[in-house]
């Protein structure tokens, strides 16, 4: 192994930067002459807005406009769209309201932007949004998904009767019912996948600027995708045509999902750098960030799973309502539908799926991706099913999985997925060896003498990774191809940029990436730049998200590499005298087959510049090569986590003793970095099975809206994790990758509750389960029943 | 508006603010050290920890003109202008104790606290309950925690700006 290359642990290059204070995030930025926005935000969920009298805060200090919703339409800047096509089961194409930038007529969630202060200082413009008026009238709000579709119930947008978006459905409903006629037992639970807020801990920001002499505007943003944040922001809203508008994406603390989407805010202070001539600039402060950043999860769900004698699975059915907030958010449609039923297979080979989507308009801040996306929902599901009826066969919960594992490849399940490969059986067998699972019971004794209850919970997830082929997705609905782009440039001296259309907000890809050229070319990593995020300098990319950098991000650069390797080897052909088919690369260096004549990989680029050993008409001067990378099939990473708590009897109090995590990602670039992705996830997880819930109130206030309220998982809340890997090698990419991001947290929530019902020996645990709901439980049940 | 002196990573700077500007506003915005960072508005996430006169302090919940006189250090000021890393930051690089990097001016700033309080053998239970704080959404604390121990062993007996081994 090549000592910076594919497998090691090679320390971060941008740690330096971040260490010493030297990153340069959006808010980090300031521009000439730079003003400052203020949003002023409706307080009601639901409120029609009869009148806007701005004309006081119009003429207070410093203020230099003042802009609201129907000014929108007069710019003719068009709406926020939702980017993927669902068709309900009837045919009819989902009910997408419409989403102006500022509200017009009537605002649909609390934090919904109402009018924009655009102010010398932001204090001023503050100031000024006090003297603003606006006349509310209040409306009954929507705010809990079960309810959305009742009778009566207050429609939000005129175009979604019943406020739902489109009943979608997947699966073959007469196989699936015929299946569970034959069932020996049918299992049967109802699940409610907690609403969360995502928090990346750096808020989101827009800086905007206009330059009327070339009559083009850039935006630096907290984007996961700055292309396509261009092309929605140009084809779609109508700001500027897509070469006239540059976005820019420095560096990003932390994504999770959260920054894919297109917000409001951007599409304004770009609006209004135009109008006023200035720079204009907005940063989100963390309440607005609980008002305004796309939640994630909030499902609805009953699922069945039907059983034969022998314990093997016939079939599964679900129906989720899914609460996707106020308006559609930029790829809401497509979560509780191709990134949720599709994987709700699991590791099982299970004969018949069916599953029905109900997705509704709440009165709630829009509801998207967040990390893991339909997949921690699909496994919360069916792991906990497969927990629930190990439990009622009287079966043990590890060989009840292994029973019904999928084992040979590739595998077809009834709801699309192909999957290419896997080993479930190894990631459960190691996943249980390091656990030291046979001890637990030696373990649960020790804790029932310090008087805790003690349980042990399974998470055997499957995920979809690195979305892809584009042609298959637009057969679902994608309005985007999902490829990735990369650009090779070798620098006559031998340096080499590489310009990626991934973008790296804390994934580490200016040394993952870094990592697979050094190898390749055999150069030091100093030697090489990874550009990635503005859309003047890498001309399109699909950007990170859905565990994608690698499998199809990586394997772009692989594709580019090729192709300078075969130019380099003409150009070494010509130095060499000698024939471009005899030409060998290895380690850096060219050499001609059978003799020590060589030539090392800079003298190559500079003689690919200089161009004397060759004319025009023979080969053309310059090493720059370019791909677009299409992969061939989702990849399918999967894996083992179990999770061991101690319950408080006395308080309800859970904490989790010990987590082991068995992923099988395919190749690793880079160990260390794979193993900082899962402990994330995990700790994403476990936040959302213990401490984090988005709460309101029936008017539809946000009762979680701050720090304060939301709990974010603390170092404490964590013990030392057990991180291993299996590799089964992806056959879709040319790297073998299949992804890491999303691991942990599509794992960990269902090992967590897995475990609490198997300490408490009761199902019915709810997420978050705070200390005041097990212990509710437990005073319900009359303490722990008999193992 | 009120001028306002102080002393910041030893240098002496002055500016007029507004009486409600917080010291981090001051530091990232008068004086574009823009290491230090804001995650909230309620002094929970801990991205805006500098030291005053050597204690961590959250310097959004502090005015400019209370930190009038004071000695303030910023995550610029450990190893200024290419200087040798501290320990600390070494410590965060060699164990991966950061992602985004967000969080982790914050974090560096309190876990030298934590050492220069507790002393350099910290565990991890200690480490974790100090970290209350400080709140990281990318590592799930794994490797801060690890960072913070080898950086407290490697703060013991060394010059500061001693450089970890990759």
């Amino acid at each position: 192994m090549h000592a910076t290359g594919i497998g090691a642990s090679v320390r971060r290059k941008e740690d330096q930067r971040f260490i010493t204070g030297q990153g340069h995030y959006t808010d980090d930025i300031n521009r000439p002459g730079q003003t400052h926005a203020y949003f002023l935000r409706s307080p009601h969920a639901h409120a029609k807005i009869k009148n806007i009298d701005s004309q006081e805060a119009a003429s207070a200090p410093g203020v230099v406009a003042v802009l609201t919703g129907p000014q929108l339409a007069t710019d003719k800047i068009g709406n926020l769209i939702c980017g993927w096509m669902i068709h309900s089961k009837d045919g009819t194409p989902m009910k997408m309201a419409p989403h102006p930038a500022l509200a017009v007529g009537k605002a649909c969630h609390v934090g919904d932007a109402v009018a924009v202060i655009i102010a010398e200082t932001l204090a001023q413009a503050k100031d000024a949004s006090e003297k603003i008026k606006i006349d509310y009238e209040v409306l009954t709000a929507v705010v809990d998904p079960a309810k959305a579709q009742a009778k009566g119930a207050p429609q939000i947008h005129e175009i979604a009767a019943d406020n739902t978006i489109y009943q979608w459905h997947l699966g073959d409903p007469k196989a699936a019912e015929a299946a569970f006629a034959s069932a020996h037992h049918v299992t049967k639970i109802d699940l409610i996948n907690n609403r969360l807020v995502p928090n990346a801990l750096e808020p989101r920001a827009a800086l905007a600027e206009y330059d009327s002499g070339t009559d083009q505007l850039t935006l630096w943003n907290t984007s996961q995708n700055p292309h396509v944040a261009r092309l929605v922001i140009a084809a779609f809203v109508g700001m500027a045509p897509e070469h006239k508008l540059r976005v820019i994406a420095p560096d990003v603390g932390g994504g999770f999902g959260s920054k894919i989407f297109i917000y409001p805010e951007e599409v304004v202070c770009l609006w209004a750098a135009r109008k006023v001539n200035r720079p204009v600039k907005w940063t989100s402060d963390r309440s607005e960030a609980f008002l305004t950043d796309a939640h994630g999860r909030d499902h609805v769900t009953h699922a069945e799973m039907a059983f034969s004698a022998e314990g093997r699975i016939l079939g599964l059915r679900a129906k989720t309502v899914a609460n996707l907030g106020a308006y559609m958010s930029t790829f809401s449609s497509s979560v509780p539908t191709y990134l949720y039923a599709t994987l709700l297979s699991g590791q099982y080979d299970i004969p018949q799926i069916y599953c029905e989507v109900d997705a509704v308009y709440t009165n709630t801040v829009p509801v998207d991706a967040y990390r893991g996306a339909g997949r921690p929902e699909a496994t919360f599901v069916v792991e906990r099913l497969v927990e629930v009826g190990a439990r009622e066969l009287g079966l043990d919960p590890a060989d009840l999985r292994k029973r019904n594992f999928i084992k040979s490849f590739p595998h077809q399940t009834p709801v699309i997925m192909a999957y290419d490969v896997g080993d479930y059986g190894a990631t459960l067998k190691k996943a249980m060896d390091v656990a030291d699972v046979k001890g637990f019971g030696k373990r649960r004794r020790e804790s029932a003498r310090h008087g805790k209850l003690r349980g042990l919970g399974y998470s055997a997830y499957i995920e979809a990774c690195g979305i892809a082929p584009s042609q298959a997705v637009g057969s679902l609905g994608a309005g985007v191809g999902l490829w990735e782009s990369a650009e090779v440039r070798v620098n006559p001296t031998g340096s080499v940029e590489v310009l990626t259309g991934s973008h790296a907000h804390g994934q580490g890809h200016e040394t993952t990436f870094a990592q697979l050229v050094s190898e390749r070319l055999g150069i030091p990593m100093d030697n090489i730049s990874i550009v990635h995020g503005d859309t003047d300098k890498v001309q399109f990319g699909m950007g990170t998200y859905g565990s994608r950098s690698g499998a199809v991000g990586m394997s772009a650069i692989v594709k580019a590499l090729d192709k300078v390797e075969a130019k380099a080897k003409k150009v070494a052909a010509y130095m060499l005298e000698a024939a471009e088919a005899d030409i060998v690369f290895q380690d850096g260096k060219f050499t001609v087959a059978g003799t020590d004549k060589s030539a090392a990989f800079a003298d190559v680029a500079l003689n690919a510049y200089v161009a004397h050993k060759f004319t025009g008409a023979e080969l053309e001067p310059g090493l720059k090569e370019g791909a677009f990378y299409d992969p061939t099939n989702f990849t399918f990473p999967a894996g083992c986590h179990i999770c061991e708590v101690e319950v408080d009897p006395e308080t309800g109090n859970t904490e989790v003793v010990a987590w082991t995590a068995v992923d099988d990602f395919g190749v690793l670039i880079n160990p260390m970095i794979v193993e900082g992705q899962v402990h994330g996830g995990i700790a994403q997880g476990v936040g959302q099975a213990l401490l984090e819930g988005a709460v309101y109130d029936a008017n539809g206030q946000l009762l979680t809206g701050s720090f304060m309220d939301y709990c974010m998982p603390r170092a404490e809340n964590f013990p030392t994790f057990r991180v291993e890997t299996t590799e089964t090698k992806c056959p879709s990419n040319p790297l073998g990758i299949k992804g890491c991001g999303e691991a942990g947290s599509i794992a960990a929530p269902v090992a967590v509750i897995n475990a609490i019902t198997d300490a408490i020996g009761s199902e019915d645990v709810i997420m978050p389960a705070t200390p005041s709901s097990v212990w509710q439980t437990l005073q319900r049940i009359g303490g722990r029943k008999a193992a | 508006m009120p001028a306002v002196a102080m002393t910041v990573n030893g240098k002496s700077v002055t500016g007029d603010v507004d009486a409600r500007t917080l010291l981090v506003q001051f530091l990232r915005e008068n004086l574009r050290l823009t290491g230090t960072h804001v995650g909230c508005d309620t002094s929970q996430c801990g991205a805006c920890v500098v030291h005053i006169d050597g204690k961590a302090v959250k310097s959004c919940t502090v005015l400019a003109l209370q930190a009038a006189g004071a000695q303030v250090a910023t995550i610029e000021g450990l190893a200024p202008n290419g200087a040798p890393l501290h320990p600390m930051q070494a410590a965060f690089r060699e164990n991966h104790g950061l992602q985004c990097g967000y969080c982790t001016p914050g974090m560096i700033m309190s876990a030298i606290d934590i050492v220069n309080r507790l002393g350099h053998d910290l565990e991890d239970k200690t480490i974790r309950e100090e970290l209350e704080g400080n709140i990281c959404r990318c590592t799930g604390y794994h490797n801060i925690v690890k960072a913070i121990a080898a950086g407290a062993k490697a703060m013991q007996g060394q010059p500061a700006g001693q450089q970890a081994a990759e």
